[in-house]
């Protein structure tokens, strides 16, 4: 049984397409977070699965049971938002209780359901205020606190952390994630923060256009992006995608960047395809942290590059090399000096590359 | 850079001070002269409602009254005591407030509705419905005034407080709509998204959550609803004669219609009876007034 199922679903606001055959699972318990840029669709997802927005094509099932047509009230689902969308007028008491109250459900009941819940938020001593009167963090807590209240099948958060400030929004990340280890939900979190993603989710579901373009551990994502959108997205700066070609002898296959006779072997890369390698236009792929500076492990691959420009932001340097009229960023601790415009010996670590077909933009 | 040398500066600081200085006065100067431009007339009228007639034919405009002499006041609310052709203004006072206050309710209560179905339940074309409804606020009273006779009509409430009712409410809608439009589109949307989750429908999230927060636009749209319509003279006129005639109108007869010498006396003292429940209102909600009318454009 999937606690979350969604089935080849497709969703147009008139003419505009937004959201193309998604097709996703989540398994009990898991933290699925919905990453992308702003307009992929992300939201609208998780509106469709709150059932908050109508469906054009294909389904949603909660615990298999299709909820397409469900009022969100009996989706045994709750959901936080950015704005925490307290009600202003209600305290928070009041706030809290305001759905089960809708449901019926006893008033003994609603009562030790709040007390459970704010004990456990260390929201209990705020019952009587209103929500104006509440800090940032506070009003996330209660926002979260009406949520749990409802002891939901499913969490929806909609960038619960984007109206913080940078400070709370670390310590708001820890208490998400160490909600989610005690209470074991199911939980579906939308967010444009990587990091956020990253250190929350099980799985991460990475947006484009209304498309998924990987689903997958955030491990995969990293060191295994699917396409070049997935590699350009994930890491900060992103991973460098060199053009160039793939060319194969006998019992060897190695990479030549565009305007370069210089060959970089990757027989130890795990190809999908053997075969039609020869020629084929590739972008090779490596993150600016598996460049070294001195060589750390044994199958580092030496190559000298100009240094074009320094950022220094204190615990590293982000240095701009060119190699061949293209850039290259590797990452440095900020205690390594290096010379601008001067060649510059560096060390691919070949085992964390991924290689992309140029013209489908996919993993090879 | 200038070259400029300590004792330049000290000048400089001087000449400012008296610019600084000078504007303020003329501020107030003008604020003044504007202050005394504006009560003047209310002056004129306050004092010329306490005095006798033989008073007012032998001083001027502003001489001040010999005594407090509340006859005219009288007179012009509760008559002479005579029958016919005496008008005053007490019974038609009373129409006012039948008129009034259900016209604000209605069109204050439809016009929230509205707008919150404007911003929180959108719907296809639901611009070209607040589009027209606007087009409503533009329309002259004047063109309006034969087809809603003929409507008053047909309905059988012409020359009724009901009737007065019905178009007063009709022709609020479009500027009641305009002002809670405006303020819930301020309201975020989640509010309503978040209440849905919790299962309430359309009529409890209006009540529960949307109409606790909107005390300063109900303000703001009271206030302006009971001034335009306690101030109506057009479809008073138009719509009603006699006994079910608003304030305005009698006011207008009252005034109009005296046979014998002008008493300017009582004349004066029904224009301030007339004109003194619109006063009490925007003097006990004035101050959430501005508030309310600010508050769609700036966050608070």
């Amino acid at each position: 049984m999937k606690t979350l199922k969604i089935d080849e679903l497709s969703k147009n606001f008139g003419t505009t397409e937004v959201l193309r055959k998604i097709n996703l699972e989540i398994d009990e318990g898991n933290f699925l977070v919905l990453l992308g840029p702003s307009g992929c669709g992300k939201s609208t997802l998780l509106n469709i699965i709150a059932g908050l927005e109508t469906i054009n094509e294909g389904n949603v099932y909660i615990d298999d049971y299709n909820v397409s047509k469900v009022e969100p009230k009996d989706r045994n689902i709750a959901m936080v938002f950015q704005s925490y969308a307290l009600y202003p007028s209600m305290n928070v008491r009041e706030n809290m209780i305001f759905g089960l109250k809708q449901a019926k459900v006893s008033k003994e009941k609603i009562e030790e359901q709040l007390q459970k819940v704010s004990k456990f938020l260390q929201v209990d001593a705020l019952l009587e205020r209103k929500p104006s009167q509440l800090s940032g963090g506070q009003r996330q807590r209660v926002a979260i606190g009406r949520a749990l209240v409802r002891e939901p099948r499913i969490f929806l958060f909609d960038e619960p952390l984007s109206n913080l400030d940078a400070k709370l929004r670390v310590e708001m990340r820890r208490e998400i994630k160490k909600l989610h280890q005690q209470l074991k939900t199911t939980v579906v979190y939308v967010t444009h923060d990587q990091t956020e993603a990253m250190s929350l989710g099980t799985n991460i579901a990475i947006m484009n256009h209304g498309v998924i373009q990987q689903n997958d551990t955030p491990e995969n994502i990293y060191n295994k992006p699917s396409n070049t959108f997935v590699a350009d997205f994930i890491g900060s700066p992103s991973m460098n995608l060199i053009k160039g070609n793939l060319k194969q002898s006998s019992n060897q296959i190695s990479f030549i960047a565009n305007g370069s006779n210089f060959e970089i072997p990757i027989n130890g890369y795990d190809l999908k395809e053997k075969s039609n390698l020869e020629d084929k236009e590739v972008f090779f792929g490596i993150r600016p942290e598996h460049i070294f500076f001195k060589k750390s492990n044994e199958g580092d691959f030496e190559i000298n590059l100009r240094a074009d420009l320094s950022e220094y932001i204190g615990h590293e340097q982000i240095m701009t090399f060119d190699y061949e009229n293209q850039e290259v960023l590797a990452k440095f601790p900020s205690t390594i000096k290096i010379e601008l415009s001067k060649n510059t010996k560096l060390y691919f670590d070949l085992t964390q590359i991924s290689l992309f077909d140029a013209k489908t933009e996919e993993r090879i | 850079m200038q070259d400029k040398t300590h004792s330049s500066y000290k000048q400089l600081e001087q000449r400012s001070k008296y610019t600084n200085m000078f504007l303020r006065w003329f501020l107030y100067f003008v604020l003044i002269v504007f202050a005394f431009y504006f009560i003047f007339p209310l002056y004129v009228m306050v004092v010329t409602s306490l005095k006798t007639m033989e008073e007012i034919r032998q001083g001027t405009l502003l001489t001040w009254p010999s005594g407090l002499n509340f006859d005219s006041w009288a007179v012009a609310w509760g008559g002479r005591g005579y029958g016919a052709g005496d008008t005053f203004l007490k019974p038609y006072f009373w129409n006012s407030i039948k008129m009034v206050v259900p016209a604000v309710f209605f069109s204050t209560f439809i016009g929230a509705m509205t707008g919150y179905v404007l911003t929180k339940w959108r719907f296809k074309g639901d611009q070209w419905v607040f589009l027209f409804l606007l087009f409503g606020c533009f329309i002259p009273f004047q063109a309006i005034l034969l087809p809603m006779a003929r409507t008053l009509g047909v309905l059988g409430i012409s020359n009724s407080v009901v009737g007065l009712v019905l178009v007063h409410t009709v022709y609020g809608i479009p500027f009641t709509t305009l002002f809670f439009r405006n303020y819930y589109v301020s309201v975020p949307t989640e509010l309503v998204k978040a209440a849905r989750i919790d299962g309430a429908g359309f009529f409890k999230i209006f009540f529960k959550i949307l109409l606790p927060i909107s005390a300063p636009i109900i303000v703001v749209t009271v206030i302006w609803q009971f001034t335009q319509i306690w101030n109506d003279f057009l479809f008073g006129s138009t719509f009603s004669f006699g006994e079910a005639a608003p304030i305005q109108v009698a006011l207008n007869n009252m005034v109009l219609s005296s046979t014998s010498v002008k008493e300017y006396n009582v004349d004066m003292a029904s224009a301030i009876i007339a004109g003194i429940p619109t006063l009490i209102v925007y003097v006990l909600a004035g101050k959430y007034f501005i508030r309310g009318l600010t508050s769609g454009a700036v966050k608070g």
